[in-house]
């Protein structure tokens, strides 16, 4: 989680100084994502704000694990703030947003409803853009040792001698 | 002259990989006193080395070089540059394997007779049969150490076992067991029983799986006839005016090329490279690559007939836990045309952990259908269908000269079209696999699709007739004396059985082979 800036001690107060409401889940502010609770934050250098957030947003819509929190997604997507691919992600997300607009919504998380934005991606579903970002979660979540515990897998078990003696056959319902 | 061996020595045996096949016919060659010099592409990694994580493993382990595919199966459109999983790395796919060691059936050496003419499928007898295999089958289990073979009990039974025998016996299924594995259920050879870790692909760290890294390896190096050397790619093998084989071209770890001679080839760069390595080493004398006079020098390529079913139940299931594959059912392996295809299939006990399932369980699926699936992870049960595929002519591994290797050589293209008896086999397999653990309470199945290959075999095929395949019934390519092939791409056809087992019977029948005709001035 080292992509993540712990923000949990600055106020809300704080952090809603000079920044938007984005959606339900975020704010934005100048070079920043953050949660509106400000359980965590997160800079951003190459993309717009707004940009992060959108991805966010999409990361969770693709792969949605309602017993995930968005620092997982954040951190997943967190890759893509770099120069090189900036201008191909802005654009990706103007795409996103302007299919949004086209159904009445004012941008891609401004569509209130998850079957709302699932809609839009699925009419997308074939671009190299979201088919770039489906790819890269793959691992971007699912490869984060944080992300293992929240679906009961254990990971390595060497270290720990193995289940030999730690339940290996422990289930009794069957 | 014992090892390291030079350059110019030409009276070694080249053994070109170091798996199933290499690994163990250079061993069973330098404890009959041969000279052998071991090439593998990849580096040494032991059981320390070993990673319990699996996509860390697999940067770790996996053959990653250039690679293509074309053909309607769906690998190529799910992990188009991955056809296979193997390994590249000393001991090769016996690191990542996962031990189910099982027997042929007698009529799977004999399949054109068994299942007589199936449209579009190129099937033909081997020319050898299970009652001359069964002493290499019994040498190769010894050496393995396969459970429920010799007096080797079986392995415990894990979680994943416990739901898959509970449903298979409510079908009615009988013949059902922890398997016939390569994984020590005691002690054995100076390898430790299995610890239950999970991760048998990743490589044992125990060493409890059987692997070439940490066996046959060291013990033909202790003989002081065997020399492998690392991050050594073969290029080319060389031949003279006669067409006999003198050598073979390799690149160093630094890309430095080296050539070196030999008295013998021997090529076990599993069913993908072998063939390539053969078409590459084409010449003015050989202009279709060598030993490919019939013609049949890539075709043919197997990958069984293979797919998986998740199941997800109402309770925990941990199917992580402990030995990967411990857990079979036979019953389906016969053939029994009424099932509306010809041959079998075994249903085998398998686990991903989270990172894998996530990749496999259907890959490219997003949205809510695919995530409540791995939100239920901690209550799936999994096995692994693997079943006789048909060979055919056009399932082949050609060259690519679109695109080249980081030597400059053309990449293989690997193309497979699904045969029709494969895919009534594969709907047949999910049919009852989804029926097993619908019969305990599953509350949803998942028909997995096939994963990229690791069953690769077929594509330099054993015959009787020279005009039929590319080697003999020892392995000897047809048309060149003194070059074998020693690898599962000498299967004539795949049998319903993973196949390691047979490829270590005929590594260690064929070094009997070549050991006796070197004796007797044959070779």
């Amino acid at each position: 989680m080292e992509t993540i800036l712990d923000r949990r001690s600055m106020s809300r107060r704080d952090l809603l100084t000079g920044s938007l409401a984005f959606g339900a889940a975020f704010v934005v502010g100048p070079g920043f994502v953050a949660a509106t609770d400000a359980a965590w934050a997160m800079e951003v250098k190459a993309l717009k704000p707004e940009t992060m957030a959108t991805l966010i947003q999409m990361a969770r819509d693709i792969y949605p694990h309602d017993h995930v929190a968005d620092e997982y997604y954040a951190a997943a997507v967190k890759g893509y703030d770099n120069a090189d691919q900036a201008e191909m992600i802005e654009s990706g997300v103007a795409a996103l947003n302007a299919a949004a607009q086209g159904k009445g919504h004012s941008s891609y998380t401004g569509a209130g409803w998850e079957r709302d934005r699932v809609d839009l991606l699925r009419a997308m579903e074939g671009s190299s853009f979201f088919q770039m970002i489906r790819g890269g979660l793959v691992t971007g979540l699912y490869n984060q040792k944080a992300v293992w515990p929240l679906f009961g897998y254990e990971g390595e078990s060497y270290s720990q001698g193995g289940y030999i003696d730690r339940g290996f056959d422990d289930i009794n319902w069957i | 002259m014992a090892a390291p061996f030079d350059l110019s020595d030409d009276s070694v045996v080249v053994v070109i990989g170091t798996g199933a096949g290499g690994g163990v016919l250079a061993n069973e060659l330098a404890q009959k006193g041969v000279s052998v010099v071991a090439l593998e592409a990849g580096g040494r990694y032991l059981p320390d080395d070993y990673i319990n994580d699996e996509w860390e493993s697999f940067g770790q382990l996996a053959w990653l070089d250039k690679r293509t595919t074309s053909g309607d199966w769906r690998v190529a459109k799910d992990f188009s540059g991955l056809p296979a999983w193997i390994v590249k790395a000393v001991g090769g796919t016996t690191t990542h394997w996962a031990g189910a060691s099982l027997r042929f059936q007698a009529h799977e050496f004999k399949t054109k007779t068994t299942y007589g003419d199936v449209q579009g499928a190129n099937l033909l007898d081997w020319p050898i049969d299970l009652a001359e295999m069964e002493p290499w089958y019994e040498k190769a289990e010894a050496k393995l150490g396969v459970t429920r073979t010799g007096d080797r009990v079986g392995l415990p039974g894990n979680n994943n076992f416990k739901v898959f025998e509970a449903g298979a016996k409510k079908l009615g299924y009988k013949d059902v067991h922890t398997g016939r594995m390569a994984i020590n259920s005691a002690d054995y050879d100076d390898r430790l029983a299995c610890q239950q870790t999970g991760f048998c692909f990743q490589g044992c760290k125990w060493g409890a799986k059987w692997s070439a890294a940490y066996t046959d390896i060291p013990r033909g190096e202790a003989t002081g006839n065997l020399e492998v050397r690392e991050h050594a790619h073969v290029l080319k093998i060389e031949h003279d005016e006669s067409g006999k084989v003198i050598g073979v071209v390799y690149a160093d770890k630094d890309g430095n090329q080296h050539m070196q001679r030999a008295r013998i080839v021997c090529v076990a760069g599993n069913s993908i490279e072998s063939p390539r390595l053969l078409l590459n080493s084409a010449s003015n004398m050989f202009p279709d690559g060598l030993a490919n006079s019939s013609g049949q020098v890539g075709r043919n390529y197997m990958r069984h007939m293979t797919g998986s079913v998740y199941a997800v139940f109402d309770k925990p299931v941990k199917m992580w836990r402990g030995t990967t594959m411990a857990g079979i059912i036979q019953d389906e392996s016969r053939h029994d045309p009424s099932r509306g295809f010809v041959g079998g299939y075994e249903m085998e006990t398998l686990a991903l952990g989270l990172p894998f399932m996530a990749a496999f369980l259907d890959p490219g699926g997003w949205g809510r259908e695919f995530t409540t699936a791995l939100d239920a992870y901690e209550n799936m049960a999994g096995m692994w269908l693997v079943g006789e595929d048909m060979p055919q002519e056009t399932n082949r591994i050609t060259l690519n000269h679109d695109a080249l290797d980081q030597y400059g050589l053309p990449a293989p293209n690997v193309h497979f079209d699904d045969h029709p008896n494969d895919i009534a086999m594969r709907d047949h397999a999910y049919k009852q696999g989804m029926a097993v653990y619908e019969a305990v309470g599953a509350t949803r199945t998942f028909p997995t699709p096939p994963y990229p290959s690791t069953h690769n075999l077929g594509t330099n095929r054993m015959s009787e007739k020279a005009r039929d395949g590319v080697v003999n019934r020892w392995g000897q390519t047809h048309d060149i004396a003194n070059l074998f092939i020693s690898d599962g791409s000498q299967f004539t056809t795949g049998a319903a059985e993973n196949p390691t087992l047979t490829i270590v019977a005929l590594a260690i029948r064929q070094a009997d082979h070549i050991a006796g005709e070197m004796s007797k001035g044959n070779l």
